[in-house]
């Protein structure tokens, strides 16, 4: 296990010394250094203090775990991979995250999961332990977000206009959600046990990955959304 | 008919004396405009599918046909054109918002044929481009602000990540998905041999092509199609897009039926499903946003790469540049209102941008007054359409520019404004398997070089005339261009004088 300990270095060379890095390693005295691991595959690496933008941006195929909250742009269009944070994130993370899982234990702020796609093998999977800011899953065409409100102390599960121009995916939110406006074009409904069983394996691991019960987290009801159409602006045009 | 009924724009007239009803334009019309009546063994034809591309035309071996357009006319006014009279009937048919293909088809002002070229007369006399050597390579990207040097005195020629083009033109972004397979060989083909680049757009970049890669452009743009970390390893630059000269402000939506086979497995999407490319990106706000992006595509490509921005010409183009300048991207691509589309709301493409020539001067004179115009080099692109406007566009400032649609009439594009329909019977804009293999990759890309080298012979001989024989020592050089027929305040833009000034 390698030690960086960012204290005095900027993002450049924090990500020069990740490059050349081992395959394990933990950044010490982390403060706000953005880009961090960028573009990179095959590392493992925990950050103690708080990364700055853009974590993770490009990911392709690498582990991340933050002991602290984290800022904007977490995970943008990440490929593959595992980002794992203990406390909050800001906005638009995992914005059209194609692949990988971004698992955060606090709340996210607005447009988490912005233009999240799915293709083939890859299935990007976001879980939100709190609550979530407006805009969430906004032009969705794919992959998972699942919304648990753990610590949301009466505070809605997301903001306003969640599933925005949402074509693909599935979104999860924990609870009956009736005090949520979703918009036309989608369907909300309460979750199956069998559309639970999609979300099974990624709540354990989860749960074993923050230390919460899988079964307790289930034992109330989720509301699933799933969008009514694939192609949302067929019949808009006229030609000319 | 009815009240829905639209009298065809074209008239398709064949000459029954030379018809050898040999089906050749049958064959030939992806539109099915033309059929065999097998009764009365001739051939037929309904207008109404005629979009006048031209393709039975060229191939008609008796040359017994020729289209024009209709001459059935609208009452309509000053007022109330033609074209405005049939939207209208075309809306209230269909509630649809009016789709449109290719540039801005308006009588709205070409700069570039109002602006005149200099040559030299007695003193410092033309030089003669066929004897003498006469420079066109371009490098595109930041340019030290003064000389460096190490401790001991030695000078560091260390360079930010340039381009190096052999003229000062490439080919603009056009997506795998807006245009065909063969299409996008061509480009990979001809840039190459020609030492330039083309640009994926935002479809990403088909597994053929990679190793193309030091003569590609990768985009990324709002809705980040394709990209992923190998995807922007392999271009030689990575441009962002912002905006596009054609619909400036608005995002794009590649319609499911297109989503199939290659297309998805390149955008990285299932087949089926709606491309959506948001009108901003979701995550950037202003300038700083921006400059997040660029340098994390920098971080994730290690600064070996230059970033392009790629905004739309619009109206307060200058200050834009000014920021973007600043935000750490190398090359800035300004996109004028005139540039080509594969789908575009009608009223946005006739009516949203500025003409290309005029923003790119604003921006240019920005740039220089602010002293940071070599932070950044300048692409100008919305309808060039010849060598004359190249070098015009090099006078007005730009570094080098984008051609589009200039390089699709090569490929045999005859500017039938309906690449939305999917239906190209050129094989450029559309995806069907039988129509795509009519565009043979080595002809495309042996004609779009023939067109590039023919510009470059018609960029030396403009040089040469005015005794410059370097395309660097034109660049801003605007004492080289003169107005003709404009105002006081188009020419103060333009920063040119009056031709007889």
């Amino acid at each position: 296990m390698q030690v960086i300990d960012a204290a005095n270095l900027d993002y450049r060379a924090v990500n020069e010394a990740l490059r050349n890095a081992e395959t394990d390693y933990i950044i010490k005295n982390c403060c706000g250094q953005r880009f961090i691991a960028a573009g990179m595959s095959h590392k493992n690496l925990t950050i103690e203090g708080i990364p700055g933008n853009a974590l993770g941006a490009y990911l392709n195929n690498a582990n991340i775990t933050v002991n602290a909250n984290a800022q904007d742009a977490v995970g943008d269009t990440m490929n593959e991979g595992k980002i794992l944070i203990r406390g909050n994130i800001g906005d638009a993370a995992g914005y059209a995250m194609r692949g990988g899982k971004i698992y955060v234990q606090g709340n996210a702020g607005y447009r988490a999961g912005i233009h999240m796609k799915a293709y083939r093998e890859k299935f990007p999977v976001m879980i939100i332990g709190g609550s979530a800011g407006s805009f969430l899953g906004e032009y969705q065409a794919g992959g998972v977000i699942i919304v648990l409100g753990l610590h949301n102390d009466n505070k809605r599960i997301v903001g306003n206009f969640p599933c925005t121009g949402m074509h693909g995916g599935k979104m999860f939110l924990r609870g009956c959600c009736d005090d949520i406006r979703f918009p036309k074009q989608v369907t909300a409904r309460r979750a199956a046990p069998e559309e639970l069983d999609e979300i099974r394996e990624y709540l354990s691991e989860y749960c074993s990955d923050l230390g919460y019960s899988a079964a307790t987290l289930l034992s109330e009801p989720f509301t699933v959304i799933t969008p009514d159409s694939k192609n949302p602006y067929k019949q808009m045009y006229a030609a000319n | 008919m009815s009240i829905e009924f639209i009298y065809p724009e074209f008239e398709v007239i064949r000459n029954a004396d030379r018809c050898i009803s040999c089906r050749a334009c049958e064959r030939q019309c992806a539109n099915e405009a033309h059929s065999y009546d097998e009764k009365l063994k001739i051939m037929k034809c309904d207008d109404s599918k005629c979009v006048n591309c031209q393709r039975c035309v060229s191939f008609c071996p008796v040359r017994a046909l020729k289209i024009i357009k209709s001459n059935c006319t609208l009452c309509g006014n000053a007022n109330w054109p033609a074209q405005t009279m049939k939207e209208i009937y075309k809306q209230a048919n269909s509630g649809g918002v009016l789709l449109s293909s290719m540039g801005n088809p308006k009588p709205l002002p070409v700069y570039w044929d109002k602006i005149l070229i200099n040559a030299s007369q007695v003193t410092n006399p033309s030089i003669d481009p066929l004897r003498e050597p006469m420079e066109t390579r371009v490098y595109l990207g930041k340019k030290p602000s003064k000389v460096q040097r190490a401790k001991d005195g030695t000078l560091d020629c260390s360079l930010p990540p340039q381009l190096e083009l052999s003229m000062p033109v490439m080919f603009s972004a056009m997506s795998y998905g807006s245009i065909s397979y063969n299409a996008h060989k061509s480009l990979a083909l001809a840039a190459a041999e020609l030492g330039i680049l083309y640009n994926t757009g935002e479809g990403g970049l088909h597994e053929d092509f990679y190793r193309y890669g030091k003569n590609t452009i990768v985009q990324v743009a709002s809705g980040r199609f394709g990209v992923h970390a190998d995807y922007l390893e392999a271009g030689a630059a990575i441009e962002i897009k912002i905006g596009q000269g054609a619909k400036p402000g608005i995002g794009g939506h590649l319609p499911g039926a297109k989503i199939i086979g290659d297309i998805s497995r390149t955008r990285m999407i299932p087949e089926g499903s709606d491309a959506i490319s948001p009108a901003p990106h979701h995550d950037i706000y202003s300038i700083e946003d921006l400059r997040q992006l660029v340098f994390s595509l920098k971080e994730a490509s290690e600064y070996k790469k230059p970033v392009i921005v790629k905004v739309a010409a619009v109206h307060n183009i200058a200050a834009i540049a000014s920021g973007v300048a600043r935000s750490g991207a190398d090359i800035i691509a300004i996109d004028g209102f005139r540039g080509g589309t594969g789908a575009a709301p009608t009223r946005i493409r006739d009516h949203v941008g500025i003409p290309i020539e005029l923003a790119l001067a604003a921006v240019d004179q920005r740039l220089r007054d602010e002293g940071i115009r070599n932070n950044v080099s300048l692409i100008a692109g919305g309808s060039i359409r010849s060598a004359a406007d190249v070098v015009k566009a090099i006078a007005l400032g730009a570094d080098a520019c984008y051609i589009a649609t200039a390089a699709l009439l090569a490929l045999g594009c005859h500017l039938c404004h309906t690449c939305h329909s999917g239906k190209c019977s050129w094989g450029i804009a559309t995806q069907r398997p039988e129509l795509v293999k009519r565009l043979d990759p080595a002809i495309g890309s042996k004609r779009l070089v023939n067109l590039m080298t023919a510009w470059k012979h018609e960029i030396k001989e403009l040089m040469g005339g005015m005794g410059i024989n370097s395309i660097e020592a034109l660049r801003g050089n605007r004492l080289m261009l003169r107005g003709i027929g404009l105002t006081e305040k188009e020419l103060e833009i333009l920063d040119i004088s009056h031709a007889g000034e």
